[in-house]
């Protein structure tokens, strides 16, 4: 396969073509070996990744972390605890300059949104966006289309819903553009104060991609084969009563789905929106989705550190 | 229509009808030594309703041209020397603009206490849409409008 992934920062999903997305998924396949420990890499020896998490993470830090040293890399960095001792009040563009000095590509997360893009523009090193407020988390985007493709072996004419909370949920926002791009069908079903945002519905629109709504789990409960589940937080709403009603309403539980033919993802970590009844059946892809971070990222390490030598 | 003429300055022209105020406010006008006249709601052959803006002795530069094209689209730029029209041109909507609107987006880094400017891409002109570079926010005409009020 010849080399086509060319990008130097990875920002936002946009900034992706189809066949990027297909590149990165057929090496992270090609990287799962080195993932499990089951090869040894050492393509990236002597290679340092700046960790900039001024949120705190678990699961994206470390993965992006396994994924470094696991081929032969290390890394250097903070999170959300340490993050304000670390800057001192020191402004985002004198902390990432530093950061540029001591690494070869840096990994930011952030409660703001564009602060990827904006220390892009200000370092020379590739800067990979780990989430930024309510925007975009392109790689986890990646690996959940990698967790369909593994299961399924295709992408193309799933039908696939997002559920839950799809106006803060920063994952659905870039999955429905990406999942845009593989012609699939694609429900998005969230009560009403929590509906796509108008953004990601203009993008899907101005591509021609249809999508259909519902705030009813049951219009789309049949006919899927990927039920996307993600956290409904209880400061989105006004009263607990309103939050418990809708929280019950979007209950992924294992007599749900039982007898159907769907895989549940979520982006994790959940607090309560599957069951842990669901969790030792067919049914459960979202540990396996959480391992699949390791390869797809250290796909896109590889690539963006490579590309600077 | 009559008004006051000018030795040298700019005229523009054919400016949306009641935004000659927002105009001035991208122009940083009126200040202390500046001559302007504001005509509002003038009826005119050509566009219906305008509102035009006569200024002594003050040229526009090219970014202030792609924020008057955001309030309105249809202005025509004249270049005034010894009282004569001595050129003419349309405001011009370029792809990208550095920009005195802010993003809409409480959330987004261009309004936290960092050295950055807000910053949009235009998508599309009728009507205008804008997509801020850094967290993709879309600000539509109604949302300009708001930030001059
Ligand atoms: N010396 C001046 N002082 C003030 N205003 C002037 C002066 N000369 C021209 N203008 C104004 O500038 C505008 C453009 O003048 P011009 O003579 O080119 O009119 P026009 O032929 O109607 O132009 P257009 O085709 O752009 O509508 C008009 O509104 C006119 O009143
Ligand atoms: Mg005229
Ligand atoms: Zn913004």
């Amino acid at each position: 396969m010849i080399k086509i992934f060319d990008l130097t920062d990875v920002i936002s999903i946009k900034d992706f073509q189809k066949k990027d997305i297909q590149y990165i998924l057929k090496k992270a396949e090609n990287l799962e070996k080195v993932a499990k420990s089951e090869e040894y890499s050492d393509e990236l020896a002597g290679k340092i990744l700046g960790m900039m998490f001024f949120e705190p993470s678990t699961r994206t830090r470390l993965s992006f972390e396994t994924g470094m040293k696991r081929l032969g890399g290390s890394c250097v960095g903070f999170d959300g605890s340490v993050a304000s001792s670390v800057s001192k009040g020191e402004n985002l563009a004198d902390t990432s300059k530093m950061f540029e000095a001591y690494s070869d590509a840096l990994v930011i997360r952030h409660d703001l949104e564009g602060v990827a893009k904006f220390i892009s523009d200000i370092v020379d090193v590739p800067v990979i966006n780990a989430g930024d407020g309510a925007g975009q988390h392109p790689t986890q985007t990646l690996l959940d289309i990698y967790t369909i493709k593994r299961r399924f072996d295709k992408i193309k004419d799933l039908n696939i819903a997002l559920v839950g909370d799809l106006k803060y949920g920063r994952t659905v926002h870039s999955l429905a553009y990406a999942l845009g791009m593989f012609d699939v069908q694609m429900s998005f079903v969230a009560p009403d104060e929590l509906k796509m945002p108008k953004e990601t519905l203009h993008d899907l629109e101005k591509d021609n991609v249809k999508f259909y709504q519902t705030n009813n789990l049951k219009d789309v409960i049949d006919d899927v084969d990927v039920l996307y589940v993600t956290r409904i937080q209880k400061e989105r709403f006004p009263d607990e009563e309103e939050y418990s009603k809708i929280k019950g309403a979007y209950l992924i539980n294992h007599h749900l789905i039982k007898g159907k033919d769907l895989i549940v993802m979520h982006p994790l970590p959940r607090v309560g929106e599957i069951s842990t009844d669901v969790d030792n059946t067919k049914y459960n892809k979202y540990f396996e989705q959480a391992f699949y971070g390791v390869p797809v990222r250290m796909a896109i390490l590889k690539n963006i550190i490579k590309n600077k030598i | 229509m009559k008004v006051e003429a000018i030795k040298n300055g700019t005229v523009i022209d054919h400016i949306t009808s009641n935004k000659s105020l927002h105009v001035l406010k991208i122009l940083g006008l009126p200040n202390e030594d500046t001559n302007v006249t504001i005509a509002m709601n003038v009826f005119s052959d050509e566009v219906g309703r305008k509102d035009i803006v006569k200024i002594e002795n003050r040229e526009l530069d090219s970014s202030e041209l792609d924020q008057i094209a955001l309030l309105a689209p249809e202005a025509t730029i004249n270049i005034i020397r010894d009282y004569e029209v001595i050129a003419k041109d349309k405001v011009r909507f370029t792809n990208e603009l550095k920009s005195i609107i802010n993003c809409t987006n409480p959330n987004c880094i261009t309004n936290a206490d960092e050295p950055i400017e807000s910053r949009f891409h235009l998508l599309k002109t009728s009507p205008i849409l804008l997509r801020c570079h850094y967290c993709e926010r879309l600000i539509d005409v109604e949302e300009i409008d708001n930030q001059f009020y």
